[in-house]
């Protein structure tokens, strides 16, 4: 009775026989011996393993941890290798890029932003080698590609951070620290520094398509959960052959807003919003010190900005009368 | 199993919720608002009334002593070696070291600065120290006046609040001592850095930005003034800076960014609050304290009172507002103590002084040298 309205999903399959998927050609393999977790099955398919790891996998898994490691040991240093306070300051600590006057030299001293860029060389080729990874496990299974394309959309947002934007701006010191708060403080400083990234219309837009995303994914899921007790987890069969789950589902949302999805365009919709996610993310943060220096004004000049009553008397820049500057 | 899991997560859920409630920090409603900017700006500053309460209550000024009597001989000519303070009478005199030792030293009495057998002796370095606060005191009521202390003034009692060293104060902060080599540098951040309210931000911008008299009056300034770049701009790196220097401000007086910004457009003066003129006069005060009272005394403190790097002991806007954007209520303390309200030591130098509102012609007013102690 009304298993679909768990937060967990209620039914696991157990073949008898763990499913070890299509045969492989000869001289590959597959890693690690299938079994079943009750815990797991709580959230995904209880059946764990096995992995395929290959060389590129392997390669993307060795290039993360040297990242990993780079990062982390640069951050236990800083507290001078004290263990509780690396664990209690972990937030706090992070591996900075090279300051501004070493612009965009390739290795400037380690202990100089050095590392940062080690790291950095790392953590984008473990990031590059999965995304093959993914493209040719994809191909593998005869799938298409989406995958694998909006996951190169969030690398897009990633390289512009770390990489096209600095590149363009003509120094490492633009892009990214890696650590918790660190780069939290980067994002809000870096809005400030810009005169309100909210003026760009590409952080418009990626906001956009990042709360529709969550918004779709709820009506989905909400959706297909609460027709399951007619078969609508059939999702895509029903794509042609309609049954009641699909007909109530669509008629659910065609009296509520007057118009519905289909169990195809759903889909869809759910994938290009995430992937205009950081697409247009990527975009407005390319633009910003590149093409624009400070939105508020940009948005003042195309009339994007409302100019508000002025409540009290004016304000002026101390700098800017005479006499002003002390 | 099963059962087993749902009890585990239910209790771990349960003492999450319980932890949460004890460590964020939440505040208990009621809350109180203030609207200082137009509707729909979000330009409001936000209290619990409990908080309110407590910070007003814990930032009264003191009562004033009793009027002196009138008349009587000058204490430049009673006592000796009177430097800054030998224009008031005898009586005057007396009444403002009883009201020092109280704003500053109520527990040691006399004695914190005086040799009691030679109340002339200037030996002990709190003395000369003292001294030369009087004069920064009249300095900041006389010459600050119109730009940033206003008609309230201050006593010692604003910083010191009845203790000898003011509560806060800071020190130029060099950082962990790092381990050299090719270890990478934290480039003066990620700590948790009360100095910025424990963010991840540069934990010593209060040096870049308040410790001297001659920091460029654009450093914190971060903003491109056109929409479009005309040359090469800040790096990030000064943005975070001015951040932190923002959050000490915040921080010290008790008031979020709105109550100076319009926070769309942080740089735009004339979206902005007359409050952001004031604190703007208020961060060159602040220079010209460290820079022109601060900075000299560094050879008359023993050791024991400057920074690990022994640098003399700052002042910033904490320093004084103590959490509140008036200090001690916005109470007209100076109205009991017209002699600190002028500077009585007329010399020499140096340094040109706040900017004033009033017309250029106008000479701004000297900063009084220190009397050699």
């Amino acid at each position: 009775m009304a298993y679909y309205q768990n937060i967990f999903s209620e039914v696991q399959v157990r073949p008898v026989t763990p499913e070890l998927g299509i045969p492989l050609p000869s001289g590959k393999h597959r890693w690690g011996k299938p079994f079943n977790s009750y815990l797991i099955g709580l959230f995904g398919n209880s059946q764990v393993g096995p992995i395929y790891i290959g060389y590129l996998g392997a390669l993307s898994f060795a290039c993360g941890l040297i990242a990993f490691e780079i990062i982390g040991l640069n951050m236990w240093a800083s507290v001078n290798w004290d263990p509780v306070q690396f664990v209690r300051q972990l937030p706090w600590l992070a591996l900075e890029p090279p300051r501004p006057q070493y612009g965009l030299r390739v290795l400037p001293p380690l202990a100089e932003g050095g590392w940062w860029l080690i790291a950095g060389f790392f953590l984008t080729a473990s990031v590059l080698l999965w995304w093959l990874r993914l493209f040719r496990r994809a191909k593998a299974l005869g799938l298409g590609y989406h995958v694998p394309w909006a996951f190169a959309s969030a690398i897009w947002l990633f390289l512009v951070l770390g990489f096209i934007r600095p590149v363009l701006m003509g120094s490492w010191s633009e892009a990214v620290p890696f650590g918790i708060f660190p780069h939290l403080d980067w994002t809000a400083a870096f809005s400030l520094r810009y005169g309100n990234l909210f003026y760009n219309p590409f952080h418009m837009l990626s906001i956009v398509f990042l709360y529709g995303s969550t918004l779709l994914f709820a009506m989905h899921g909400g959706t297909i959960l609460a027709v399951s007790r007619f078969g609508g987890e059939r999702e895509i069969d029903q794509i042609v052959d309609r049954g009641t789950a699909t007909e109530r589902a669509a008629l659910f949302w065609r009296w509520t807003m007057g118009f519905n999805a289909t169990m195809e365009s759903i889909h869809r919709w759910a994938w290009w919003f995430a992937v205009l996610t950081t697409l247009t993310g990527g975009i407005g943060i390319l633009l910003t010190g590149t093409v624009v220096d400070n939105w508020y004004l940009w948005a003042v000049k195309h009339g994007v900005a409302p100019a508000y009553p002025q409540v009290y008397g004016p304000i002026v820049d101390p700098l800017s009368q005479p006499g002003g500057t002390p | 199993m099963k059962t087993f899991f749902v009890v585990l997560g239910a209790s771990i859920a349960f003492f999450l919720t319980i932890a949460m409630f004890g460590t964020s920090g939440w505040e208990r409603p009621p809350l109180t608002t203030t609207q200082n900017g137009f509707r729909g700006t979000g330009m409001d500053q936000v209290h619990t009334r409990a908080e309110v309460a407590e910070i007003r209550d814990a930032n009264v000024a003191p009562a004033p002593a009793d009027p002196a009597e009138e008349g009587g001989e000058l204490a430049g000519q009673t006592y000796e070696n009177v430097k800054v303070l030998s224009g008031l009478t005898t009586n005057e005199f007396n009444r403002l070291m009883v009201s020092m030792t109280e704003w500053v030293a109520p527990e040691q009495g006399c004695t914190y600065c005086h040799n009691t057998e030679n109340m002339a002796d200037d030996s002990l370095y709190q003395k000369r120290v003292a001294r030369r606060m009087l004069q920064m005191t009249q300095h900041i009521n006389s010459d600050w006046k119109a730009n940033h202390v206003g008609g309230t003034g201050v006593t010692c009692y604003t910083c010191h609040r009845g203790q000898p060293v003011p509560a806060n104060i800071w020190f130029t902060n060099p950082g962990p001592n790092h381990t050299s080599g090719f270890v990478s540098r934290n480039n003066g951040q990620n700590m948790a850095a009360p100095s910025v309210g424990l963010a991840s931000l540069p934990y010593d911008s209060l040096t870049e930005y308040l410790a001297d008299k001659s920091i460029d009056n654009n450093a914190i300034r971060v903003n491109a003034t056109t929409a479009l770049p005309t040359s090469k701009g800040k790096p990030i790196q000064d943005a975070e800076k001015t951040y932190g220097l923002m959050i000490h401000m915040s921080e010290g007086l008790g008031v979020n960014c709105t109550f100076c910004h319009n926070t769309r457009a942080i740089s735009n003066w004339q979206q902005s609050t007359p409050q952001r003129t004031t604190a703007w006069h208020g961060i060159r005060m602040v220079r010209d304290i460290n820079g022109n009272f601060m900075e000299p005394l560094t050879s008359t403190f023993p050791r024991n009172r400057l920074g690990v790097l022994g640098d003399v002991p700052k002042v910033n806007c904490t320093t004084c507002h103590n959490g509140q954007n008036k200090p001690l209520n916005g109470a007209h303390v100076v109205d009991a103590y017209p002699e600190l309200t002028k500077v009585t030591v007329a010399d020499v130098v140096k340094t040109p002084a706040p900017a004033p509102d009033t017309p250029p012609a106008e000479t701004p007013p000297a900063v009084p040298a220190a009397p050699q102690p």
